[in-house]
């Protein structure tokens, strides 16, 4: 069975397998007071795979992010990645993590590097390495010249790739994106997106890429489509499309929930 | 790529992890507070103005007698210093969790929350940031006052350490819980109105307890009951190579309660979810 067939075969029905899924959400629900912002939530994303989490604004996808990092408790259900409860482990599970969360959570005020130093010393990561890691992280990503600058005095798009660089510098196995593009130019975003595959395909890392941008999500991809906290379907974009009976994900899209362009409209 | 199995392995983390990350928040702290130079100076001004002015005119009218730990009859100013001293870092531990509001609300605070070190760690860590920043302060303040003669026995700089950490602890820890219960930076100014001043004036920060039981025995015992006095106790009698086990006792066990509640309560989901219509953050 390949890793793509485990992630259609969703949760429940997984056989035993030797790779544990990177990320296992099973049955997870969360209210805020009375209003439910997730409902019974299943879906798993397989290794090395790209991911889409399909939803319009509300759908739930940020509330499942601060769960997956442990920024919210679990309320009901469980989450593991590769094999780690969250709840149970999560140190191991987070060690295992990189993020870019959707608002921006880089220090204005320091430098390029000194937001990477930061970051790899809250992963534990000696102060000589870190130095190494940030020196490639920056290389790759194509901010070496700016290591010094404030970051204040970055471009949207670079703070991006530099959110990104600063995710990847503990060297996860699981990324998880949330809105990453959100307020880029067309170029900055198809950068973004562009190296987040390759970060797929040639380091063989998992992603979660959490969007409400139908163009931002490719034909061979997995998807994961949340509409007002509950999965209404889930497997590889092809497969999503002909079992809603849409000729593309937009149109699939708007069968699965019954939606027309409205409040955070699925348009580029 | 290696692969994980079903039966996950766990390493935790090593004390040199342990270590790394600490002095990595230390670090960012101290960077921070250097790049705001105005919070270094109103730091330093704030208690200054206090020594130079309100302290100059006091003096004449308020009598002091021989009380421990001083062993003659002191300049008035000489008597608040101590007072000062716990002045900056009561403030400053206020402006740490000032700034931990404000790293919530600007999402700073995910970064530190997201590490895989226990969260109970990365709190005392934050903790112990704010209290060296306090030092800082402190010390600064201490050196400006040397020049006007207002000077412990030189010792006293150092034996003054200890108690300047414990309580720095303390402090910040009451910040922190403070903090917890917050949702919103804007909450913030009212608990500084109704946190600061009142320790402040509530102590024997200005003047000896002493005097106050003359003039009211219910504000008395509030002070009693307030652990800024014996922040400030502690301090005072430090500054004279002296140690006052009552205080020392009350600010140990104060600044282990504040900061097992400011674990407890701390819920980083508030202040994440964004309000108003475009907020959508769900």
């Amino acid at each position: 069975m390949t890793a793509a067939d485990a992630f259609s075969a969703g949760i429940s029905s997984r056989p035993e397998a030797a790779e544990a899924p990177a990320l296992s959400i099973d049955g997870v629900s969360h209210s805020y007071g009375p209003r439910q912002a997730l409902i019974d939530v299943d879906f798993s994303v397989a290794p090395a795979r790209f991911t889409a989490l399909l939803g319009l604004n509300g759908a739930g996808k940020s509330t499942l992010f601060s769960l997956i990092t442990r920024l919210f408790g679990i309320q009901r259900g469980h989450i593991g990645i590769f094999g780690h409860d969250i709840a149970q482990a999560p140190g191991e599970a987070l060690r295992l993590l990189g993020v870019v969360f959707q608002p921006r959570t880089l220090d204005l005020d320091l430098s390029v590097t000194q937001n990477l130093l930061y970051h790899a010393a809250l992963h534990g990561i000696g102060r000589r390495d870190a130095r190494t890691r940030s020196g490639e992280v920056l290389a790759r990503i194509g901010l070496a010249d700016r290591a010094g600058s404030k970051v204040r005095d970055l471009s949207g798009g670079q703070m991006r790739r530099l959110e990104i660089a600063r995710a990847l510098l503990h060297r996860p196995r699981l990324l998880l994106l949330d809105e990453a593009t959100v307020g880029l130019d067309v170029k900055a975003r198809a950068d973004i997106l562009n190296h987040v595959r390759q970060l797929v395909s040639e380091q063989g890392i998992s992603v979660l890429w959490a969007t409400h941008l139908f163009d931002e999500i490719g034909a061979s991809d997995d998807l994961v489509v949340l509409h007002q906290g509950r999965v209404l379907a889930r497997g590889k974009v092809t497969q999503v499309i002909a079992d809603a009976g849409g000729s593309d994900i937009n149109t699939a899209f708007m069968r699965l929930t019954g939606s027309t362009a409205q409040n955070g409209s699925p348009t580029p | 790529m290696t692969s994980a199995t079903t039966t996950p392995v766990r390493r935790g983390f090593s004390a040199a992890e342990y270590l790394t990350c600490l002095s990595g928040i230390v670090w960012r702290e101290a960077l921070r507070f250097l790049h705001q130079r105005e919070r270094f100076i109103s730091a330093l001004v704030r208690p200054l103005v206090w020594l130079f002015i309100f302290a100059a005119g006091f003096r004449q009218v308020l009598g002091l007698s021989i009380i421990p730990p001083y062993e003659t009859y002191i300049l008035y100013e000489v008597y608040i210093a101590p007072g000062l001293m716990a002045m900056i870092q009561l403030f400053n531990g206020m402006q740490s969790s000032l700034s931990m509001v404000y790293d919530r609300e600007m999402g700073n605070m995910r970064t530190l929350l997201v590490s895989p070190l226990p969260r109970w760690f990365l709190l005392s860590c934050k903790l112990l940031a704010g209290t060296a920043v306090s030092l800082l302060q402190v010390y600064a303040f201490l050196l400006i006052a040397w020049f006007w003669d207002i000077a412990p026995p030189p010792a006293g700089y150092l034996t003054v350490l200890p108690a300047l950490v414990l309580s720095g602890l303390m402090l910040g820890a009451l910040g922190m819980l403070i903090s917890s219960g917050i949702k919103q930076l804007e909450n913030f100014a009212g608990v500084m109105n109704f946190v600061i001043f009142p320790m402040f004036f509530a102590s024997s920060a200005l003047y000896p307890l002493w005097r106050i039981l003359e003039s009211s025995p219910m504000l008395y015992y509030v002070c009693l009951f307030n652990p800024f006095t014996h922040a400030v106790e502690l301090i005072r009698f430090a500054l004279y190579g002296q140690v006052n086990w009552i205080a020392l006792t009350v600010v140990g066990g104060y600044t282990i309660a504040f900061l097992i509640g400011a674990i407890l309560a701390y819920d980083p989901s508030r202040g994440l979810i964004r309000r108003g219509p475009a907020g959508g953050e769900t």
